[in-house]
């Protein structure tokens, strides 16, 4: 088995995890059923966390959060990104340049405290979360595509669509994205892997998803202290969060190579 | 006389596919063999074989190459690198692409002379090569001098170690004109000064003849008739060679009856920003007819052709159809305007989507403009790919699958596709095999005697506007500096510039090179 089929597999076991988290858990999240830190054990496999509940189960839960919100923040920014690049490298003039300057100026902020600095002014809740990602993924996915839709701009079958006086929508949908598909669907692969680290470390900084629920960074944190007595809890969700990134990329780079090869489906 | 080069049943592959085949030829010192073929023939293949240099991927697979005596294929990396050095060098296609944009001309010139005063040499390879100021040449950068002069300059760097061989791959293919006589002039100058032995490899058959003692011609990588020059241009043996001969020849079209315009340009300015790069130009084409616009690189014509479809705003002057002031721009054109006008590119390769099977390609005017589906469609698909003599089967396949002529083939069907009653084709043909270039303008004869199409053909070809072209206008400078019927023109120029783009045109007969410089060359 190649490493992108390896990666596609265990990509799938997780999202097919968090997708039924409620019903092979086997313990409710919240409800204490052991020991602080207790020892893994018959009823608890993993051990307990910091206040003694399942931690497999917790997991599983955390799992789901983190991979549902990757998953909205990377659908939200790609179709504003990928729309906003396209546009700006088709009609050019101020519209390019204001939307260049503006992404300009939010790249120049590190993204994790520009996210920590909108949530304390608007408070933390799971709208707000996902809208200030959406944003700062955004300005990613139309710094790479911007380019790469402007070399396509330049191709003479625009300027024979221009010619037939084919409209805008019809121009970008029909000429420029197939394209670019390739770029497209690997930013997307790493853009998710990314957003799944993005919300991990701001609810690990206690910014992302608020007790008693909590994502994969939120159980790193909530059992942070445990490291210091050898205990292995927060090193679960930090393995987890490591298997997310791992199967990502695998697949990503499977699918980019796959591409490479093919050079007469790249732009 | 001693022998340089010699290649005996030479086969190179590049993925189990033969490259080359039973190449066998031998070169004397003091002696220029022409390689010609079109793209695909396996000529630069040969020509980075005889500098014992493949490509990656490529191997030979039987035969040897012996330079001076030595087999190249038996030499260490260092011992082939020491002979690329000194005894053999390599002039590419495109000067602007081999030079460093960040270092002085002088510097990379000299970099592998073995002479400690680079100066003096540069200076004197310069001089030689007639370039300007030879005393301050080298201190310019490759952006600093013109197309022209960066190919000379490559030339000078080639013989900074007076090789015993000079590999010259298309060293003017890229060039106007008038600026490939003096090139190829000061090519077989210093050639003879320093005796050594050249190959010169070109898909201008009218060039080898002045520039080769013998022609080796080659085809699918093989060879298909070797011999001296004046016997394979006066008297070819193989069909092949008699193709590439009589490819040149052809009669101009009869002068058709003057009839009312069907476009025309009424005193056209146009320009980008601040610079003007057009003035006064005026033009007409009736249905039936082809226009040709002529001149060299920078001269406007494509932005002529680019105002006529509508993609540039003229600051003055209006473009017509059938006396009818057109919008400026193609986006305040009528969907009936844009139909009866269609643009087709340069080179088809980016023209394309490469993306979109053939069937959506030619497929989307017809739904466009004619509102086609179903049955109607796929006959209609089916009559257009007869029309430019193209499989049907090819349909489904998308650009990357065709060669260069095929898809200049499925370019013309897309525009042919709408019904139009004018084409504006802009050097359509200028990266096609003359064989291919042959095909593509017959078709285009027959579709405009069959549908009555008026066509503007922008081309600094003028073998090419003799054949096809009706009238013909001569631009220089941005402007149209003559203008009349094909044979009045190209029998009796009025203008000066007109005289010299005729003379420039290359010739097959001995001896054209010399008279050329001599009536291009100020008194």
């Amino acid at each position: 088995m190649t490493r992108a089929t390896l990666s596609a597999v265990l990509l799938a076991v997780l999202v097919l995890v968090a997708l039924t988290a409620p019903w092979i858990a086997p313990h409710p999240p919240s409800s204490v059923v052991t020991g602080a830190f207790a020892d893994p054990s018959a009823q608890a496999w993993l051990g307990g966390d910091s206040i003694g509940r399942d931690l497999f189960s917790r997991t599983l839960f955390g799992l789901r959060h983190t991979l549902g919100i990757a998953l909205a923040v990377t659908v939200g920014a790609a179709l504003l990104g990928i729309t906003l690049a396209l546009v700006a490298a088709i009609r050019r003039g101020w519209l390019d340049m204001v939307l260049g300057r503006l992404v300009d100026t939010l790249m120049a902020v590190p993204q994790i405290i520009f996210a920590l600095m909108v949530l304390a002014v608007l408070g933390v809740s799971l709208p707000t979360l996902i809208g200030t990602m959406i944003v700062l993924e955004t300005t990613l996915f139309f710094r790479v595509l911007r380019p790469a839709a402007g070399d396509v701009a330049a191709m003479d079958y625009l300027e024979v669509a221009r010619l037939r006086g084919e409209g805008l929508a019809w121009t970008l949908r029909r000429e420029v994205l197939p394209v670019l598909m390739p770029t497209v669907l690997a930013e997307i692969g790493i853009r998710f892997a990314f957003a799944a680290l993005f919300i991990s470390s701001l609810s690990f900084l206690g910014a992302g998803i608020q007790p008693p629920d909590a994502d994969l960074g939120g159980l790193v944190r909530e059992n942070a202290l445990a490291i210091t007595v050898g205990k292995l809890a927060p090193l679960v969700p930090a393995f987890v969060i490591a298997l997310i990134a791992i199967a990502v990329n695998g697949v990503v780079d499977g699918f980019v190579r796959r591409h490479a090869i093919r050079p007469e489906l790249l732009p | 006389m001693s022998e340089v080069l010699h290649v005996e049943g030479l086969r190179i592959e590049a993925r189990g596919a033969p490259i080359l085949d039973g190449i066998a030829l031998s070169l004397q010192k003091g002696k220029v063999l022409g390689l010609i073929g079109e793209s695909g023939a396996g000529k630069s293949t040969l020509g980075l074989a005889a500098i014992g240099y493949l490509k990656a991927g490529c191997a030979v697979t039987a035969g040897t190459v012996r330079l001076l005596g030595q087999d190249l294929g038996q030499q260490s990396p260092e011992a082939l690198r020491a002979l690329r050095r000194q005894r053999i060098s390599y002039v590419a296609q495109s000067a602007a692409a081999a030079f460093n944009p960040f270092w002085r001309l002088e510097r990379q010139v000299t970099e592998l002379a073995v002479t400690p005063d680079r100066r003096a040499l540069a200076r004197d390879l310069f001089a030689r090569l007639h370039l300007p100021e030879p005393e301050v040449f080298g201190r310019r950068y490759p952006h600093q001098v013109s197309g022209g002069q960066l190919q000379r300059a490559m030339i000078a760097m080639a013989l900074a170690n007076r090789p015993e061989l000079v590999v010259f791959d298309e060293p003017t293919t890229a060039l106007d004109v008038t600026t490939q006589v003096e090139v190829l002039a000061q090519i077989r100058q210093v050639v003879a000064e320093q005796g050594c032995a050249a190959l010169y490899i070109t898909h201008d058959l009218a060039v080898v003849a002045q520039m080769a003692d013998d022609i080796l011609v080659l085809r699918h990588g093989r060879m298909v008739e070797q011999g001296a020059v004046r016997q394979i241009v006066e008297a070819p043996r193989t069909e092949y060679a008699r193709a590439l001969v009589a490819h040149r020849s052809g009669s101009a079209p009869p002068e058709a009856a003057e009839s009312a315009p069907l476009l025309a340009a009424v005193g056209l300015e146009l320009g980008y920003g601040r610079k003007v790069i057009v003035q006064e130009v005026s033009l007409a084409v009736p249905r039936g007819q082809v226009l040709a616009i002529v001149g060299e690189s920078g001269s406007g014509k494509t932005t002529v052709a680019r105002a006529l479809a509508g993609l540039i705003a003229p600051r003055t002057g209006s473009v017509r159809l059938e006396g009818r002031a057109l919008a400026p721009l193609v986006e305040g054109r009528s969907a009936e305007d844009r139909r009866r006008l269609q643009f087709i590119h340069q080179l088809p390769d980016v023209a394309l989507n490469p993306r979109h099977p053939l069937r959506e390609i030619i497929g989307r005017p017809l739904t466009l403009f004619h509102g086609l589906s179903g049955a109607a469609f796929q006959t209609r698909l089916a009559a257009l790919m007869a029309d430019v003599e193209l499989p049907v089967a090819l349909l489904d396949r998308v650009p990357g699958a065709l060669s260069g002529g095929q898809k200049q083939r499925v370019c013309i069907a897309r525009a042919l596709a709408a019904e139009p009653d004018l084409l504006i084709c802009d050097e359509i043909t200028s990266a096609l095999d003359p064989l291919v270039e042959d095909g593509i303008l017959a078709l285009l004869q027959r579709l405009m005697q069959s549908r009555s199409l008026g066509i503007v053909f922008i081309t600094h070809n003028l073998g090419l506007t003799r054949r096809f072209a009706h009238r013909v206008a001569v631009m220089e400078r941005g402007r149209i500096v003559e203008e009349g019927a094909t044979g009045t023109v190209f029998e009796a120029p009025a203008q000066p510039y007109t005289r010299r783009l005729l003379a420039a045109a290359p010739q097959m007969r001995a001896g054209w090179l010399t008279e050329a410089i001599g009536s291009l060359r100020p008194e």
